[in-house]
């Protein structure tokens, strides 16, 4: 089936079964290996892409289902030579081991920055109805759909604390 | 995952036209098609729908069924007004899988007995008859009520239960009956001798929204206990609504997570909670109602004394009882 | 040429005088950009021309035998193959070197590897798998269970020394429980694949793997060919504790089906066959004998355990590898029984023995401590021994009582209050110690450094960085050594075809590649002062330029074309002549939810001595991983078995539960300055496994100290806890 994907601000046209996942249409047809596969289920947000701003798992979404969206990926956030504030952030503060959740965790990271920028709660936000802290906990409970066997977790959270004000994150008590 | 038919609906009509699985945000399904335990002819994507509205009116909410569970979760009235709900949302998956999962596909959530994913295993709600390994085997996380000898799963959503508190009403689609309102209690069906069979819904049935009453009075709360503090399903989880005036409590709605192959609710433990003034000894009544008939099977034997505790500590925190 | 050292006697202190500055301080990973941009290429991220994809298929049985019904997938679009070949029935023990079983249709586990399904697509290959008949034939005598009625393989001679009956029955405070741990899975976070190519004789093989010299010979041991005919690449690892450590079903698959085929072949495992294929940790049963006499001085231990695998399986967990050495007491007694069982295959999972061990001694002596009156502290200091209890070796060193006092002090420990007392909320709250131990062991390892005259280096060994930091430290100590920016050094990682290493496990990999860095650089140092006209040892280089006998010059000067020295390590008499080990102690504040039993870790301090820390950045982070391993063990990893098939009910992420972010709190870690002069010519011991080892007990004590409920069944899941409170 014919299908063109828009992946960081290209078209890609490609020639795929409708079985293909977004995350293997990614991998193993455009050659974006940046997301990864941790576990082909959503259990583990190693695949974690950007969709129209939002972040999903790749792994549980088809690629023909795609077609008019807008999708980033890590390669799209930046290369080596020109890192984004996150990557940069992630290597400075060891936000990871051995790296295979590290893109995850990063565009993960990302898409739950737009997510406090639209001032949405979450399930440790003690108000519902007021702007949420960009606290340690917030960050702990959103980055929790990202699993990291290294337990890199204290780095990455550093990381993210670190790179916030670069990345333009708003909308939240912390930025006041 | 088997081959099948892509179609793309444009609109209601289509999809009851071309009869075959629905999808949407596919979260669970795409998984279950990866295991084969869904092998369905045709797909019918009806994300292009318009069907992405909260449309609030003086006495209802209408949120329509392809509202992703995070939109939902942070909308605003339903922070204000239905903090349950909110709470619930926001208490399950993960923001990526909240992202892309809809407010009707949470509803049609299946299982996560460890049998039914275990192609290799008997299952009477994958393979009808084939029967129940869960029975005698590892079901800690499975039902204690509403369960059959067919099957003990449970239903694994926390958004529904919030919404069978707040007595929500499921707009269906069908071809032959039109647009129906069915209450939670008409639309989720018991196991009983087919567990195969978990809601009403016929082929090319499709959710269209979810209807929520005015705003209940009194306090909310959600409660959601599990293996670790994110990330995952809940042993028990607790929705209540209650509302006290003159040191009574006048009304009182509480649905359970994680106990039943449904979002749970018992009008017995309500009817002793109303009317009467709120105290340790009242909620003991109350939870001896909850559980008079809750079976464990092994395993999961802990989730009836769990159940208990946790519907007390949380009528406690909604009527100052300490 | 060959700078060759056999670890016979303490070697100079060289890095504490060659003054780069490129070790000790933290430093970022080279590879960094890489992994933080997505370009790092894991195994199976290779694509290669025309390659096809293959899919495990699964044994449905328990025990009995299968046949493969090809005919009944081969009109299935894109069919290209199905092969079942010299399949292995699970990955290869670490360290083993050989073939793992090959059961050759026989099936000894529900989960198994039979078959691998290859195809044009993945999306084929995994529907032609799922689809393809098997005829099974049960067999009788299956055994799932490990309980009372359950035949047992005792160890031939398990220590027993003095007499542990009697100073149970004559001492002053005793303890006697029965600890139970769970199985639990590594869960890697990239799940094992392979992509294997032939050319000519010679496979090519792109894996995800721990330990290349002896996965060589355990993947051209299972092909029936010549290890000469084995070329294997791992340049980057997802994660590995121990499930990397021998070769695994799908290198041996793709291999098979490749050479096959004639083209190349990826075969990637499903995260369910990563569960059952994979060597998991076994679950035990440890019954702790401590007694003490009124002092709290420790007059017994007795450490007995029960385990399972597979039949045929070589590996047992060393449950009580560190009790032999880390307290006191006269009279000693162990036991090993191993259960052969029908279900997934035991073997190595980060820190095999302390991780398990650990958490019944730890637990154990916080129970005698408290029936001796003594805190718990002070209780473990007083029992810290002179020498090894049982060899009578003396420690290369130990700073245990260090670690203990500076960690206690740190951590607020006068604070502490007695089981109840601390309530906030729903949620009491309490602190909990316990010692952590892992003994330092040493390689033989090879590497290849050269120098180039423009100031730049090269590293090559068939090392792995599986996380651990490896292309980090390796560079470091080469730039210290040559006295360069560590950013001068290229280091090269992962590839058969260089000099083989120790590859990363037991916590070894730093101490034993890391020395034959050091010594291929010293190498090149002995070559410098030669041309520079003084001694090795009056030597000095820094940022390119060598000093020395009042001569001063830079590298291009001294230097016509590139220096490569080979250093090679190997282990001597003072691995025999010293208890080795790395110690430590980890202190953990929890709150428990007296309606729930729900348990969350407030805060966490490890206090590590293990010799020289190369760096201090990505040693912290390896102490991280120890500790959320610890939250892990202690409140939330266990893998289910069905009772009566021995399948593991809970085969994925959603189901097996490491810990998320949101369950770890912020981490201290502290390392106590120290230089190991017997462990190797670095003065460095392992951390990987010593961030794990107690670092569960402590977590429990703290339950304990919070709420009054001791746990004896891990993990600490709410039902374990809430029926023990009002």
């Amino acid at each position: 089936m014919k299908v063109t994907l828009n992946v960081n601000g290209e078209g890609r046209e490609l020639d795929i079964d409708p079985r293909t996942t977004l995350l293997d249409a990614l991998r193993n047809h455009l050659d974006l290996t940046g997301s990864k596969k941790g576990c082909d289920h959503g259990q583990c947000g190693a695949c974690t892409v950007l969709v129209n701003d939002r972040r999903i798992n790749a792994c549980l979404a088809l690629a023909v289902m795609h077609e008019d969206d807008e999708i980033t990926t890590i390669e799209g956030l930046g290369q080596p030579g020109a890192l984004s504030p996150l990557q940069r952030a992630f290597v400075q503060h060891d936000g990871y081991q051995c790296g295979y959740c590290t893109p995850g965790q990063i565009v993960s990271a990302k898409g739950m920055m737009s997510e406090f920028d639209l001032g949405w709660p979450s399930n440790v936000s003690d108000d519902l109805t007021a702007i949420p802290d960009f606290s340690r906990t917030e960050i702990r409970e959103r980055m929790s759909g990202n699993l990291c066997r290294c337990s890199a977790y204290p780095g990455i959270c550093a990381a993210i604390e670190d790179a916030a004000p670069e990345e333009g994150l708003k909308n939240t008590k912390a930025a006041e | 995952m088997k081959p099948f038919d892509y179609i793309r609906a444009t609109d209601p009509a289509a999809v009851q036209q071309a009869g075959g699985r629905i999808i949407a945000g596919g979260t669970n399904l795409l998984d279950l098609m990866k295991h084969q335990i869904e092998t369905p002819a045709t797909l019918v994507d009806v994300t292009r729908l318009e069907m992405t509205e909260i449309e609030q009116s003086e006495n209802s909410l209408r949120i329509g069924s392809l509202v992703t569970n995070s939109e939902l979760a942070a909308h605003e009235t339903v922070r204000r007004d239905y903090s349950v709900l909110s709470r619930a949302l926001l208490a399950g998956a993960t923001g990526q899988l909240r992202n892309k999962a809809t407010t009707g596909g949470n509803l049609l959530q299946r299982t996560r007995c460890p049998y039914f994913y275990d192609t290799t295993q008997p299952c009477n709600k994958r393979a009808p008859g084939s029967g129940c390994q869960a029975m005698e085997g590892a079901n800690r996380i499975l039902a204690i009520l509403g369960a059959s000898d067919k099957c003990i799963a449970t239903h694994p959503s926390d958004m529904a239960v919030a919404m069978r508190a707040l007595d929500a009403r499921i707009e269906v689609e069908s071809a032959t009956k039109g647009t129906e309102l069915l209450t939670m209690d008409e639309f989720y069906v018991l196991p009983g001798d087919n567990p195969e069979v978990e809601t009403v819904l016929q082929q090319g049935d499709l959710i269209t929204a979810v209807h929520l009453p005015a705003a209940p009075a009194g306090r909310q709360s959600y409660r959601k206990v599990r293996d670790r503090s994110s990330y995952a399903f809940a042993l028990v989880s607790v929705a209540a609504i209650v509302n006290t005036e003159g040191g009574k409590i006048t009304d009182a709605a509480l649905a359970f997570g994680g106990l039943a192959p449904r979002p749970w609710r018992d009008s017995g433990v309500e009817e002793v909670l109303i009317g009467e003034a709120p105290s340790e000894a009242l909620f003991d009544k109350a939870a001896d109602v909850l559980v008079a008939d809750a079976k464990g099977h092994g395993d999961n034997d802990f989730k009836i004394p769990l159940a208990r505790r946790t519907m007390k500590a949380v009528l406690s925190e909604l009527t100052g009882v300490s | 040429m060959t700078e060759h050292l056999k670890m016979d006697k303490v070697q100079p202190r060289m890095l504490d005088e060659t003054g780069q500055g490129a070790i000790h301080k933290p430093m970022t990973r080279p590879e960094g950009p890489l992994k933080v941009s997505g370009t790092a290429t894991y195994a199976a991220e290779w694509s290669l021309p025309n390659m096809a994809e293959g899919v495990m298929v699964r044994a449905a049985i328990t025990k009995g035998t299968c046949e493969i019904d090809e005919s009944s997938v081969k009109d299935m679009p894109g069919f290209v193959g199905i092969y079942t070949d010299r399949m292995v029935r699970n990955s290869a023990q670490g360290t083993m070197g050989t073939n793992p079983v090959q059961p050759e249709g026989e099936v000894h586990y529900l989960g198994q590897p039979i078959a691998v399904a290859v195809a044009e697509t993945l999306e084929q290959a995994r529907d032609i798998a799922q689809s393809l008949a098997v005829k099974y034939t049960p067999a009788d005598g299956a055994k799932t269970v490990m309980d009372d009625s359950t035949e047992f393989e005792d160890d031939d001679d398990p220590v027993d020394m003095g007499d542990l009956d009697k100073a149970m029955s004559e001492a002053a405070f005793s303890i006697d429980s029965l600890y139970t741990t769970k199985p639990h899975n590594s869960s890697a976070m990239e799940p094992h694949a392979a992509v294997a190519d032939w050319e000519g004789d010679r496979v090519i093989l792109r894996g995800s793997l721990q330990m290349l010299g002896f996965n060589k010979n355990e993947l051209a041991d299972s092909l029936g060919i010549d290890v000469s005919n084995v070329r294997i690449l791992s340049p980057y690892i997802g994660g590995g504790f121990g499930s990397k450590l021998g070769i695994s079903p799908e290198c041996v698959a793709a291999a098979v089906a490749s050479k096959k085929l004639g083209r190349p072949v990826r075969v990637v495992l499903h995260r369910n066959n990563v569960f059952e294929m994979i060597t998991l940790r076994t679950e035990t049963r440890q019954r702790m004998r401590l007694a003490c006499d009124a002092d709290g001085k420790l007059t017994a231990i007795g450490h007995e355990n029960w385990q399972t695998n597979l039949p045929g399986e070589s590996m047992a967990e060393p449950v009580d590898v560190a009790t032999h050495f880390l307290y006191g007491g006269e009279n000693r007694r162990y036991g090993q029984h191993i259960a052969r069982l029908n279900r997934s295959a035991s073997g190595a999972v980060r820190a095999p023995g302390e991780a398990v061990g650990q958490l019944g001694l730890e637990n154990a002596m916080d129970e005698l401590a408290e029936a001796a009156g003594i805190d718990p502290i002070e209780f473990r200091v007083r029992n810290i021994p002179e020498k090894s209890p049982e060899s009578g070796l003396p420690y290369s060193s130990n700073a245990l009582a260090q670690c203990l006092q500076e960690g206690a002090e740190m951590f607020g420990w006068s604070g502490r209050k007695g089981p109840k007392e601390r309530l906030e909320g729903e949620w009491y709250l309490g602190m909990g110690v316990a010692s952590a131990a892992r003994s330092n062991i040493l390689m033989e390892s090879r590497a290849n450094v050269t120098l180039n005259p423009d100031g730049t280096a090269l590293v090559q060994t068939d090392m792995t960085d599986i996380g651990t930091g490896t292309y980090s430290i390796l560079g470091q100590i080469a730039a210290e050594m040559l006295g360069i920016d560590p950013s001068k050094v290229t280091v090269e990682l992962g590839d058969t075809d260089l000099p083989e290493a120790s590859g990363s496990g037991g916590s070894w990999g730093a101490a034993s590649a890391g020395s034959s860095v050091f010594l291929g650089a010293k190498g090149i140092r002995t070559k410098l002062a030669e041309r520079l006209g003084c001694s090795p040892e009056e030597l000095r280089l820094q940022d390119g330029v060598a000093t020395g006998a009042n001569n001063r010059r830079p590298l291009a000067e001294l230097m016509d074309g590139p220096i490569t020295e080979e250093g090679h390590i190997e282990p001597g008499s003072t691995s025999n002549d010293f208890e080795q080990a790395g110690f430590g102690a980890h202190f953990a504040e929890v709150a428990v939810n007296k309606v729930t039993g729900e348990v969350r870790v407030r805060r966490m301090l490890a206090a590590m001595a293990a010799g020289r820390i190369l760096n201090a950045q990505t040693a912290r982070s390896q102490v991280w991983g120890g500790q959320i391993w610890g939250i892990g063990t202690a409140l939330t990893e266990e893998i289910q078995h069905d009772r009566r098939t021995g399948h593991i009910v809970n085969n994925d992420l959603a189901e097996y539960h490491i810990p998320v972010n949101l369950d770890v709190p912020d981490l201290d870690v502290h390392f106590v300055d120290e230089r190991d002069d017997q462990s190797n010519p670095m003065q460095i011991k392992g951390i990987g496994e010593l961030g794990l080892s107690g670092a569960g007990a402590a977590i429990t004590n703290a339950i304990y100290n919070a709420c009054g409920v001791r746990v004896y069944d891990y993990p600490a899941t709410p039902d374990k806890i809430f029926p023990h409170l009002d």
